[in-house]
């Protein structure tokens, strides 16, 4: 350790016939990688979900192997600067997606200084280069704030500071800014591009909004599920030339973002209303009052349309999504069902039966493994319909049909915690259609759906969500993705500051 | 170097404890915790209530000084009334030592609880850690292990509510039902440890790409030991000691098994 160079210099990573199956796995993740990066290289890694993107990135941080986080099976080589990268950790610097398992430490300059003191840096020099990587990342707070207190987009950039002020020969960024709202990921991105600037390290990014990074790197590899390298060179080269296929296989090319099939919003009459309402966290025990997050909340939801929430991460759209859905109960104000939904029960929502709200709300949650209950696909499927009474042979019926409608076919028989990220996602969707009345609930409320979704699932989600708003079902959803927003909807809610403005209501008629 | 000698937690704004320069909060962590050690397992000898009731008012004298903010004092005054309470019924009504001993019982459990519970609420977590690993040799790695998992407990309680709102999405309602709420709740505990497993691996994961384990490290605070943290350890050793002697000169101090 010590002085000279911020950051030294680049780390030369070589990988040959290098392969990785992970522990109780019978396929390699990936297999005959061969792959050079000399030092100071800036190196997108692209691929397929499940490409293996972050086993290698795992794998360079030095964390597989007998002792290391990870486990499994390797083959082949896997060098950073001539030694096994198990050797060299706190030469290589990892920041992950969320940076809220990362962060170690209740106070900032505490947690920049945690990895420091592992490398066992003496404390005399602690504190300088704790200073110092909180100024390159920009940080706005002292060493004494609180992590618990900070927004998504500045504990990344704490997380940041922590890997800098080791001075890393190699950065690993594992979708660096995936769990951020677009200002968050700006930010990360500005920090970035800066850092970049000034560091000779080395880079290995993944990323899967492709368009946002590609001029942060110098070079493109692209890795295939199971295989190794199969496209690799300057960027623009390595489009020009696979861009197609890249695309085809769910990959978020530049200038290539899908277009899925929509028709215009039918539109229909409102079915739940918020009026005056004033919503905030729950009361919980041992904590202090309930916190207000929004106030004079007027919203309605309208069938046949699709509505939008936007705002930053914290800002309230996940506690409006709860309250809209009838999960929870507003501090004042109610939330009523309107039109044919008050036909069902005209009481606020938060106190109708579950079997009842469930049947006409469907909810999908960010965190797909949350709602489920049942120990396979096809249960967590049959699960809604048994309950409201629908017959064994009608269930089985209806169940086939989801199954097939969200390719889920042939894990019918796996339990849910099992699939894959896409998977899950489309399960919980499909639990969330399983029980209306007519094959689908009157209102589907979804807190950010297509998040971390590759473009094949992308679309499949889109097209869906467009068939049910055709068929004259409200759609609320809660999101970042300004695809998503240009493709699908028809009101825009931003939440913000407290309260909840309407900033865009296009055509009904016009809309794509 | 100021850092070390005005721990930065101490003097953190907005962490809802008003006074933060009061003595208690600012003894070393590790001494607090020998001192309620030495009155804990000094006092399990002692049946009667007048030694824990010694213990018990002077400790008590000392809250209002402490530092510790009313409000956290209040909350936790309701558990810790209700456990001296319960402990008093019981044993009034099952005891064979009448009210005396029921009395005995219940004021030495609380003179037995209270000097760790204002250990407990008057340290901070890193200067906890800090002091277990640099003044009690605890080893690092199930101390920051600890450290780490703490910050984790906020978003297990988050986590819980969304998993229940989610088995309410899910028309999953126990209502009446004792059994139902009973299955209900083993689902949603395993939800929420199949996320917790997860968080926990992806944050030992960030720990040890941050080199943690991969050899002796150094520490960037000092957890120093001061003169008042002797005090505090021999004036909990001398509280014990009055409280045994004058119990003897009274003639109301009873021992265990006699």
């Amino acid at each position: 350790m010590g002085t000279g160079n911020r950051d030294g210099h680049g780390a030369r990573v070589e990988l040959s016939g290098w392969g990785w199956r992970h522990a109780g796995r019978a396929d390699y993740a990936l297999r005959g990688v061969d792959l050079v990066i000399e030092p100071g290289e800036r190196v997108l890694l692209l691929g397929a979900s499940g490409a293996g993107k972050s086993t290698l990135l795992h794998a360079l941080a030095g964390l597989t192997g007998p002792n290391g986080a990870i486990t499994g099976e390797e083959e082949g080589r896997l060098l950073v600067d001539g030694k096994p990268a198990t050797s060299q950790r706190g030469r290589i610097g990892l920041v992950a997606q969320d940076p809220e398992s990362q962060l170690v430490m209740a106070r900032a300059g505490d947690d920049v200084a945690f990895g420091l003191e592992n490398l066992g840096v003496p404390r005399e020099q602690i504190w300088a280069r704790v200073d110092e990587a909180l100024a390159r990342v920009g940080f706005p707070y002292g060493r004494a704030h609180p992590t618990a207190a900070l927004s998504g987009g500045e504990k990344q950039r704490l997380v940041i500071a922590g890997v800098l002020a080791m001075r890393p020969r190699l950065l690993l960024l594992d979708e660096p800014t995936a769990n951020l709202d677009p200002p968050g990921a700006r930010l990360i991105r500005d920090v970035l591009a800066r850092l970049l600037a000034d560091t000779g390290a080395t880079l290995v990014l993944v990323e899967h909004r492709v368009a946002d990074v590609v001029d942060l790197v110098d070079r493109v590899v692209v890795v295939e599920p199971g295989g190794g390298v199969i496209a690799d060179g300057a960027p623009r080269t390595v489009f020009a030339r696979h861009g197609t296929a890249l695309a085809e296989r769910g990959v978020w090319v530049p200038h290539a973002d899908p277009v899925p099939c929509t028709t215009p919003a039918p539109g229909g009459p409102v079915l739940i209303e918020a009026a005056d309402c004033t919503l905030g966290t729950p009361r919980t025990p041992g904590r202090r009052r309930p916190k207000t997050v929004l106030n004079a909340v007027d919203v309605t939801v309208a069938a046949g349309t699709a509505t939008a929430l936007t705002g930053a991460n914290g800002a309230g759209k996940s506690t409006l999504l709860t309250a809209l859905a009838g999960l929870a109960k507003p501090q004042s104000g109610q939330i009523r069902p309107c039109g044919p939904l008050a036909a069902a029960d005209p009481r606020p929502l938060v106190k109708w039966p579950a079997r009842q709200l469930a049947r006409h709300v469907g909810t999908v949650f960010q965190h797909a493994e949350d709602q489920f209950v049942t120990a396979t696909v096809r249960d967590e499927l049959r699960f809604a319909p048994l309950r409201l009474g629908m017959g064994e042979a009608e269930t089985a019926a209806w169940v086939d049909e989801l199954l097939e409608r969200l390719r889920l076919t042939h894990l019918a028989d796996k339990h849910p915690y099992t699939l894959s990220g896409g998977e899950k996602r489309r399960l919980s969707v499909a639990t969330a259609l399983s029980s209306g009345p007519a094959h689908a609930p009157d209102v589907l409320v979804l807190d950010e759906p297509t998040f971390g979704q590759d473009t094949r699932t992308w679309v499949e989600l889109v097209e869906l969500l467009d068939a049910l708003r055709g068929q004259g079902r409200a759609i609320v959803l809660a999101t970042h993705d300004t695809l998503l927003l240009r493709h699908l909807a028809d009101v825009e809610l931003r939440v913000a500051d407290g309260s909840v403005t309407e900033t865009a209501r296009t055509g009904m008629e016009e809309s794509r | 170097m100021n850092l070390t000698s005005a721990p930065a937690g101490r003097a953190a704004p907005g962490n809802g404890q008003p006074g933060v320069r009061s003595w208690l909060l600012g003894i070393n962590p590790a001494a607090k915790l020998i001192a309620a050690c030495v009155i804990s397992f000094g006092l399990i000898p002692a049946v009667d209530p007048v030694t824990g009731g010694i213990v018990l008012a002077v400790t008590a004298l000392l809250l209002p000084f402490s530092g510790i903010n009313r409000a956290t004092l209040l909350v936790l005054s309701v558990p810790f009334c209700l456990m001296g309470l319960s402990t008093w019924v019981v044993n009034l009504l099952y005891g064979e030592e009448g009210l005396w001993g029921a009395s005995g019982a219940a004021v030495r459990i609380l003179a037995i609880a209270l000097p760790g519970m204002l250990a407990a609420v008057s340290s901070d977590a890193t200067d906890l850690a800090d002091a277990l690993v640099q003044r009690l040799k605890v080893p690092e790695r199930p101390a920051m292990g600890v450290l780490a998992a703490l910050r984790l407990v906020p978003l297990l309680a988050d986590q819980w509510r969304t998993v229940t709102l989610a088995r309410r999405a899910r028309g999953l309602e126990a209502g009446r039902n004792p059994l139902a709420a009973l299955s209900i709740f083993f689902g949603k505990l395993f939800a929420l440890l199949v996320r917790a497993v997860r968080t926990g691996t992806l944050l030992a994961t960030a720990m040890d790409a941050r080199a943690f384990g991969t050899g002796p490290r150094s520490h960037a605070r000092v957890s120093r030991w001061r003169l008042a943290d002797t005090v505090l350890v021999a004036a909990s050793l001398l509280l014990l000691a009055a409280a045994y002697t004058v119990s003897a000169q009274l003639g109301t101090l009873r021992l265990l098994f006699t």
